[in-house]
């Protein structure tokens, strides 16, 4: 791998950093996901450090795509690179993925949720979620901070649910109130935290219309498959899943980064 | 708090005749406070697109609140005020024009003593509104009503109007005439038609003058920004009335021709025009500015500067109670979803526009046409794109800079065709 030339897509997102590496034939070569601190520039280069493959070191990448909330980074060892919105990235990774389609792409990130239409391979629309954390990652981990439940156990406690229970407030801070004196009053945890995926999809299906196949992407989605079965269930028809859901958004910057002049 | 130079707020080059600008407004303030302190010069306050000329036929001095407003938004001391208001009793969804204002009066402070020297606002002999921008600004000015014991009249306009109508001017200008008798005693001065016939005609040629400055931004690239505009829009709401206006409006429009037969761009190297709907975001002029400069993007046209253009004041000879009426019922932000979207589509061919953002003011419905559908229905008509940015006229605790900022670099990325 010494000689090898590699395209680096960063996308900096509000809780988690991920790097995707690709070659010149688009294959992916390395990735990997960090937390993204504080320091978002160090973060940004120690997860780029960390994704790349054995024997190779960071002169292998020629370019660099920063995107997410943190993109506006300075430079990663002088290396030439742009900063692109993740909602252009994630549009570009659909056009890997499903080339020319007509679609929609639902990205739950940790902070906001974009649903992003493609017509053609081409990206048309976006809309994002209001100053608000209902409908965003954060809205289940905070639920799992007040329930005292490991993040990674949501999915599993929720897909135990026989009777799920519906959250009516719509303020993450509010449900998370909800569903504890819920609890108290008798409703199952299982039910309940089934209610809180399900709430999350109803908030993200009330930023637009959507008439199209849909692919659903982000940090979310990869460790709560349980989200995918729910829109399945809500918009009567399967979702798409890229592979990695929460390296998509990097996949395309890595893409950008291998066009850039 | 360091607020910086309020007359330039703007990444654009600089445009010469806000030198004029600042002579003016501050001459303008400077009376003002020596008419506060005249017993013999009557002050009246009035909305911004309130019944003007009428208190000026009647020999007041005028003062608009809103001009303050937009003073503490762009001096970025709204929220140090807004809290106190609320501890009144008034809620922190409605406007925020309101609570900034009743909340530095409260506080005792204003940024008129750093800008021109005032020590206080101009205490008010009387407040004259119109509901035809909404109802938050009656409620605004009842409560000065009431703390200093000052007298309050109005005029309750038709809302949400389809056509323009007879009746509706019929109630207006009846409106307008029954103030007469009630500003009279106040100014201790007899109505004259014909002194309000030419303030009616000043204030039509200024609202003329204002038009062609802003439809210089028809030309591409344009010499002139929404950003700019919000600063040089002053004399056409408060100066309104006045040779001094019309003449500053001259001025500026001979500047403006000389940027474009130089090609001289607010923007260099204008890429994109887009449109602003809504209020603008008074704290953030600077910043959105020059964001979106750097993305070579020119907000070319508003409908909020253009909501001083009162074509209809010069709509017939001798007639200003139904030209008044008429140009102060016919306006944008009182009108039906449907006149208003025709209104904004022809805006939109008029400045050759590429995209729409508009503001979705947290604190003013009235000015903000993102809650009932209308961007989907324009999109579906226009195919011209467009965001919806969710903030603040003056309450930035509503705004979140990162995310307003990532879907304008979208939005700009998306008519690239990144
Ligand atoms: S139009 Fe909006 S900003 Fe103006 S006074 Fe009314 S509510 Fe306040």
């Amino acid at each position: 791998m010494l000689d090898s030339i590699l395209y680096a897509g960063i996308d900096i997102g509000s809780s988690y950093t991920k790097v995707v590496l690709i070659d010149q034939n688009n294959d992916i070569q390395g990735s990997n996901i960090d937390f993204s601190g504080i320091k978002l520039h160090s973060a940004a280069e120690t997860s780029l450090k960390a994704a790349l493959p054995k024997n190779t070191n960071l002169t292998a990448v020629k370019k660099i795509v920063t995107t997410g909330f943190g993109r506006k980074i300075p430079a990663i060892n002088q290396i030439p690179f742009a900063n692109i919105t993740e909602i252009s990235c994630s549009a570009k990774a659909a056009q890997l993925f499903y080339p020319n389609k007509t679609l929609t792409i639902i990205d739950i990130g940790g902070q906001d949720t974009k649903i992003i239409s493609m017509r053609n391979g081409k990206r048309t629309n976006f809309k994002m979620n209001r100053k608000c954390a209902a409908g965003t990652g954060t809205f289940i981990e905070e639920l799992a901070l007040k329930l005292r439940i490991d993040l990674g156990e949501m999915n599993t406690l929720a897909s135990k649910s026989t009777n799920p229970e519906k959250i009516s407030s719509y303020c993450t801070v509010f449900a998370a109130s909800e569903v504890l004196s819920r609890i108290r009053k008798g409703a199952k945890i299982e039910d309940m935290i089934y209610g809180a995926f399900y709430s999350i999809v109803n908030r993200v299906l009330e930023i637009d219309t959507i008439n199209t196949d849909v692919v659903l992407t982000g940090g979310l989605i990869a460790y709560n498959p349980i989200i995918a079965d729910i829109f399945k269930e809500v918009l009567g028809k399967s979702m798409l899943l890229p592979p990695s859901p929460q390296l998509f958004v990097a996949l395309g910057a890595a893409l950008y980064a291998s066009q850039l002049k | 708090m360091n607020t910086g130079d309020l007359y330039n707020l703007t990444k654009s080059p600089p445009i010469k005749s806000t030198q004029e600008l600042r002579k003016i407004s501050t001459a303008y303030f400077k009376d003002l406070e020596a008419s506060s302190n005249d017993p013999n010069q009557k002050i009246a306050w009035c909305s911004s697109v309130g019944p003007a000329e009428l208190l000026l036929a009647l020999g007041f001095k005028v003062y608009y609140p809103e001009n303050h407003t937009a003073m503490l938004g762009t001096s970025r001391l709204a929220n140090k005020y807004i809290p106190a208001a609320i501890a009144q009793g008034y809620s922190p969804e409605i406007c925020s024009y309101l609570t900034s204002d009743i909340g530095a009066f409260l506080h005792k402070e204003t940024p008129f003593t750093k800008a021109y020297g005032l020590k206080e606002v101009p205490k008010p002999d009387v407040l004259a509104f119109n509901t035809n921008q909404c109802r938050d600004i009656q409620d605004w000015f009842n409560w000065y009503s009431k703390k200093l014991n000052i007298p309050i009249i109005g005029i309750n306009s038709p809302s949400f109007v389809d056509d323009v109508k007879e009746n509706h001017i019929h109630s207006v200008v009846t409106q307008l005439k029954d103030m007469i008798p009630v500003l009279e005693k106040i100014s201790d001065q007899s109505f004259e038609k014909k002194k309000l016939n030419h303030i009616v005609n000043l204030s039509f040629q200024c609202s003329e003058k204002w038009q062609e400055v802003l439809e210089t931004a028809k030309v591409a690239p344009s010499p002139i920004t929404f950003w700019d505009s919000c600063i040089h829009m002053l004399p056409a709401v408060v100066l309104r009335g006045s040779q001094i206006a019309i003449d500053y409006y001259k001025m500026l429009k001979e500047e403006l021709i000389e940027r474009i037969e130089n090609n001289e761009a607010a923007v260099p190297n204008e890429e994109f025009r887009i449109y602003w709907e809504g209020m603008p975001i008074w704290g953030k002029i600077r910043s959105l500015s020059e964001h979106l400069c750097d993305s070579q993007t020119s907000v070319v046209a508003s409908t909020y500067c253009s909501s001083w253009i009162f074509t209809d004041l010069g709509s017939s000879t001798n007639e200003p109670f139904t030209n008044m009426a008429k140009a102060y019922t016919k306006l944008f932000i009182n009108r039906s979803e449907s006149s208003k979207e025709d209104y904004l589509i022809d805006k939109f061919k008029t400045f050759n526009i590429d995209g729409v953002i508009f503001h979705n003011a947290r604190t003013c419905p009235n000015n903000s046409n993102t809650n009932y559908g209308m961007p989907k229905r324009l999109e579906n008509r226009q195919n011209i794109p467009s965001i919806v940015i969710d903030a603040d006229l003056n309450d930035l605790n509503v705004y979140s800079e990162e995310q307003t900022k990532t879907k304008i670099d979208a939005f700009v990325e998306q008519l690239a065709g990144v």
